[in-house]
């Protein structure tokens, strides 16, 4: 009885950790600590903090999601490696075969753009033919591209600080590079929720917009010229933007994801590819997850938005449109949440709405940006 | 609950039409939108300020009013909820669950009650036991209810939030305004001469004003704008601005707007000095300054007036200042030129293919020239040679109205990157004096010299005369309209072929006669001078849409910069953030925080009853309970 006892017993996530939990950990801090001994005199006292809260951040994340491990310490090295063939001389993106092909920014987003359309071919190939092993292989298609996007941004964060030391910026800040941080933030969530439901099936339609954003990311770079990394205006040389922008994207990212398997509710609902996807249970589950998830981060995205704003433009609301319509995705979300938890909805009503919330979200993130003016005018297309 | 929903509806599709209107414009604008009934209605609506209006404030304050109420009629009872135990379950009740097992325990009473509690206590369940007078011994378990907490945090949530948020508002001033005590002030009137009823005090809990400083200059009020005018905010300190600086990047786009200010202040012993820039305000006495935007403070110009139409060489000097006017001329043919803005730097994108990287071009001037009759056109002129397709020039903008795109006048440089060269031509082109002289110079160098051909020679003359005569009042249109008037229709192409070559070799002799005049020495036919006379013969037609006699050349500057400001007290903020921050708490409790409650009934018989509840039916629940469902029966059998 008392083995019964203690074998089913949760054990805490430290007593969990092995010994490559550690080594990941040690290797996170001995880098955070390189980096403090070459660069502190350059860093004030909350970039310090922000350099050691990332050991911490990324151990954790690491520790309890076991995949992030590789991905954190693939990014690092890749991304090291660039910086090492660059050897602070932009002009060698042209000449070294490396950097030409594979992980200049440019090479890295490319190659991203390849594989996130590959896999989303590669999920319906596995969904039609009920295959695991492809379904398998269409993840680590996602898993590659994602290790690519990461070390497109961070090389491209590298670039833009041999283009001018007052020139450099961490890379969200405009709307090429936001492009790709939601591709990569939606991909992260769904690859996590893929694992952690076994839900490989849905692969195929959160993989659509992720390509759809793709898509728009290929013309951005083709017909506007997306890619050149232009300086800051001065109204976004602010740490807050670098919370903000990326707290907003885990909502926009999470907030697409649950309209996506909404998609596939509504379709498995009407009988329409049923025996293929997951439990309408199971989806309407995820739907819940990603779209609490998204809520609570875009709740924090906007508030900091709003410290941001008391600081630079004299007031933490202006009913900006941007302002205001990040009001109404609230609104409709907190309205979703209501509906379920308070009168305990479930079904094709909810899974409608987040797919109709989707339109609205994405109006907030681009619409505003292209149909009105106002103070959020730097992403304009 | 249903009309709490409408409202907030009726507020969602408020913001909507706040967004998709553009707020806070001046009134001019939408009435030329809307036309004049539905300016009035959606005035009446107050669809100009939505945010503002007195109805959505209303709404506001209505939802504030009943989520207060619900937090204050639930709290008490989530609460409760929170303690108890609910350990008065009967056998019969739990029996009912959706979630509920049996099982048949093996071991003694006193090992079953321990297994079970150790159980428990290590899924983080706290517990209740209590005895039964039939033997059975219920534990009443839960955990998560601090679930209950995110109710309350998030709804208290909103009331603070919005509470700080009707602070920061204008609601006083509303107030004040339906009482008849303020009124908004709509003269363009000096701000010491606004009356008090216009006037807010220091005393003023929250505003968001704004203030323009030319540098060396300093004032003690601020402007708020609203609806149609503005009311005027006193502070209780003065502020001056010592210099305000742009700074650029290498590729010229800004980098940064900075503005050193003193602050005198009575209560201060010394003068405060401070530099504030985007991002980085200044706050004194509760007041913050923001650096918000920058404009020209009345930046001194010295100009080159060239007239267009006379034969005259010469320019004229004229002295402008930003923000002030010169008049030209006197009664009906007066023209009164108001500068309106100075920028020294301007990126532009000049490339022919836009794919080019934008650079600096240098400074430019914006002015309107108006005649007696009131109508304005406006202009945009740059100081330096700009590089169009290859070539300089210099380049104005004319647009006979605001909504319109500028249109363009080029002047080709001369060989001294001046103005003089085409200015000179110019003149020689308009002087009807020099026609003669330059069509007999081009009779001379054309025309071979056999002296039975006076006669020819003299038509030959003549008609350039006439062709140089038409340039002169309407550049290439007017020879359009004489080849139209003259020609019959299948002989145009080539008269005008004929014509266009003959103005472009009068031209050079024009070009040389202008030279000579000037003591120079004759142009040589090379390209660079036929590109030249190519571009200003196409310039000197254009002239005659230009839309002024003069142009305008900026030889000088004395850059002088206002910066604008923004100055704000806002009371409420520390309560909308405390509101903010007691939101997240409460959204994650809500969403991450679980209640679940079992119940064990162990029965005198060994028996075991295990059933288990959520306030929230869901998939985790049923996971859960399978989970313990084949934990219990590992333990108990």
């Amino acid at each position: 009885m008392n083995n019964a006892l203690i074998n089913d017993e949760p054990i805490p996530l430290l007593k969990r950790l092995d010994w490559q939990d550690w080594l990941y950990s040690i290797v996170l801090l001995a880098g955070a600590i390189f980096a403090f001994n070459q660069y502190s005199h350059h860093m004030d006292v909350y970039e310090q903090g922000f350099l050691f809260g990332a050991v911490a951040t990324f151990s954790w994340l690491g520790w309890s999601w076991k995949a992030m491990r590789n991905l954190v310490l693939g990014v690092g090295a890749l991304s090291l490696f660039a910086i090492f063939v660059y050897d602070a001389d932009l002009q060698r993106a042209e000449q070294a075969f490396f950097l030409k092909y594979l992980i200049s920014s440019q090479s890295a987003i490319m190659w991203m753009n390849v594989l996130f359309i590959l896999a989303t071919v590669t999920y319906w190939v596995a969904l039609f033919n009920r295959s695991q092993f492809t379904g398998k292989f269409a993840s680590s298609l996602v898993w590659s591209a994602v290790l690519m996007g990461f070390v497109g941004l961070m090389v491209r964060w590298y670039e833009s600080y041999l283009i001018a030391p007052d020139v450099g910026y961490i890379p969200v800040s405009n709307l090429y590079e936001v492009f790709i941080l939601f591709c990569l933030i939606t991909a992260l969530l769904y690859l996590y929720y893929e694992q952690r439901y076994a839900t490989r099936q849905l692969g195929g339609f959160v993989m659509l917009i992720i390509s759809a954003a793709v898509g728009f990311i290929l013309w951005y770079i083709f017909d506007r010229e997306a890619h050149t990394i232009q300086p800051l205006v001065p109204a976004l040389q602010s740490y807050w933007m670098k919370i903000h922008v990326p707290a907003n994207f885990i909502g926009y990212g999470a907030f697409s994801l649950a309209a996506m398997v909404g998609i596939a509710y509504l379709l498995s609902a009407r009988g329409i590819l049923a025996s293929r996807l997951p439990s309408l249970d199971t989806m309407d589950d995820l739907m819940y997850k990603a779209i609490a998830v998204g809520f609570a981060f875009f709740t924090i995205a906007t508030i900091l938005g709003a410290m941001w704003a008391a600081e630079a433009w004299g007031g933490y609301w202006s009913w900006d449109p941007k302002e205001t319509w990040a009001l109404i995705v609230w609104l409709n979300y907190a309205a979703w949440l209501h509906l379920r938890l308070v009168k305990g909805m479930r079904g094709p009503i909810l899974a409608w709405w987040a797919v109709v919330g989707l339109f609205v979200t994405t109006f907030a993130f681009i619409g505003v940006n292209m149909f009105l003016s106002g103070l959020h005018s730097y992403g304009e297309l | 609950m249903r009309f709490a929903v409408s409202l907030l509806t009726v507020l969602g599709i408020a913001s909507i039409i706040g967004t998709v209107l553009k707020q806070n414009e001046p009134y001019t604008n939408y009435i030329i939108q809307f036309g004049q009934f539905w300016f009035e209605v959606f005035e009446v609506l107050g669809l100009y300020d939505v945010y503002h209006s007195v109805w959505f404030l209303l709404i506001l304050l209505f939802l504030v009013i009943s989520t207060s109420l619900c937090v204050y009629r639930n709290s008490p009872n989530m609460l409760r909820e929170m303690r108890v135990w609910r350990e008065h379950a009967t056998e019969k009740s739990l029996r009912a669950f959706s979630h509920q097992h049996e099982y048949q325990a093996n071991g003694t009473p006193d090992e079953i009650r321990a297994g079970l509690t150790r159980f428990l206590t290590a899924r983080g369940f706290r517990f209740k036991t209590l005895q039964h007078e039939n033997g059975d011994e219920l534990i009443a378990a839960k955990a998560g209810t601090y679930q209950r907490l995110g109710y309350i945090f998030t709804h208290t949530a909103i009331v603070v939030i919005c509470i700080g948020g009707l602070i920061d508002g204008n609601v006083p001033f509303k107030v004040q305004e339906l009482l008849g005590y303020k009124t908004v002030e709509v003269r363009d009137i000096a701000a010491s001469e606004v009356p008090a009823e216009s006037r807010l005090s220091t005393a003023n809990l929250s505003f968001r004003g704004n203030m323009t400083l030319p540098e060396g200059t300093s004032a003690d009020v601020a402007f708020m704008r609203m609806r149609d005018g503005y009311l005027v905010q006193e502070l209780p300190f003065r502020v001056a601005l010592k210099d305000f600086r742009i700074e650029h990047y290498a590729t010229g786009q800004p980098k940064s707007f900075e503005s050193d200010l003193v602050i005198t202040d009575p209560d201060l012993a010394e003068p405060l000095e401070a530099t504030i820039s985007v991002n980085k305000p200044l706050i004194y006495k509760g007041i913050a300054i923001y650096q918000s935007d920058f404009q020209d403070g009345g930046s001194n110009l010295d100009f080159n007036l060239w007239g267009l139409f006379s034969n005259q060489v010469a320019p004229l000097s004229v002295l402008g200042t930003i923000h002030q006017e010169v008049t030209l001329g006197e009664g009906d043919a007066a023209l009164i030129i108001e500068f309106d803005d100075f920028r020294k730097f301007n990126i532009l994108n000049l490339t022919a293919d836009g794919k080019g990287k934008p650079h600096n071009v240098g400074p430019n001037v914006t002015f309107k020239v108006r005649d007696t009759q009131g109508q304005a056109r406006e202009y945009v002129t740059y100081m330096q040679p700009l590089k169009l397709d290859e070539r300089f020039y210099f380049v104005s903008g004319m647009r006979p109205a605001l909504q319109e795109e500028f249109k363009y006048l080029r002047i080709p440089v001369d060989e001294n990157f001046e103005i003089e060269g085409f200015m000179r031509l110019r003149a020689a082109m308009m002087d009807s004096a020099a026609h003669v002289e330059i069509a007999r110079r081009l009779t001379a160098s054309s025309l071979s010299a056999d002296a039975d051909n006076d006669d020819m020679k003299g038509k030959f003359e003549s008609s350039v005369t006439q062709l140089l005569r038409a340039f002169a009042e309407g550049g290439y249109t007017r020879i359009a309209a004489l080849i139209e008037d003259s020609v019959p229709e299948d002989q145009r192409d080539n008269a005008a072929q004929t014509y266009i070559k003959i103005i472009s070799s009068a031209a050079f002799e024009a070009h040389n006669l202008a030279r000579e005049r000037a003591g120079q020495s004759p142009a040589v036919a090379d390209e660079e001078t036929l590109f030249f006379l190519q571009d200003s013969l196409n310039s000197l037609s254009d002239l005659f849409f230009y839309g002024a006699p003069f142009y305008l050349e900026l030889k000088e500057y004395e850059h002088r910069e206002a910066s604008g400001l923004q100055l704000t007290r806002s009371p409420g903020k520390n309560l909308v953030y405390s509101g903010s921050v007691l939101l997240v708490l409460g959204i994650f409790a809500m969403i991450y925080i679980r209640e679940r409650r079992i119940w064990l009934l162990v029965k005198s018989d060994n028996r075991v009853l295990f059933a288990m509840s959520s306030n929230r039916k869901n998939r985790d629940l049923d996971m859960e309970f399978a989970r313990y469902q084949e934990q219990l029966q590992r333990l108990l059998t």
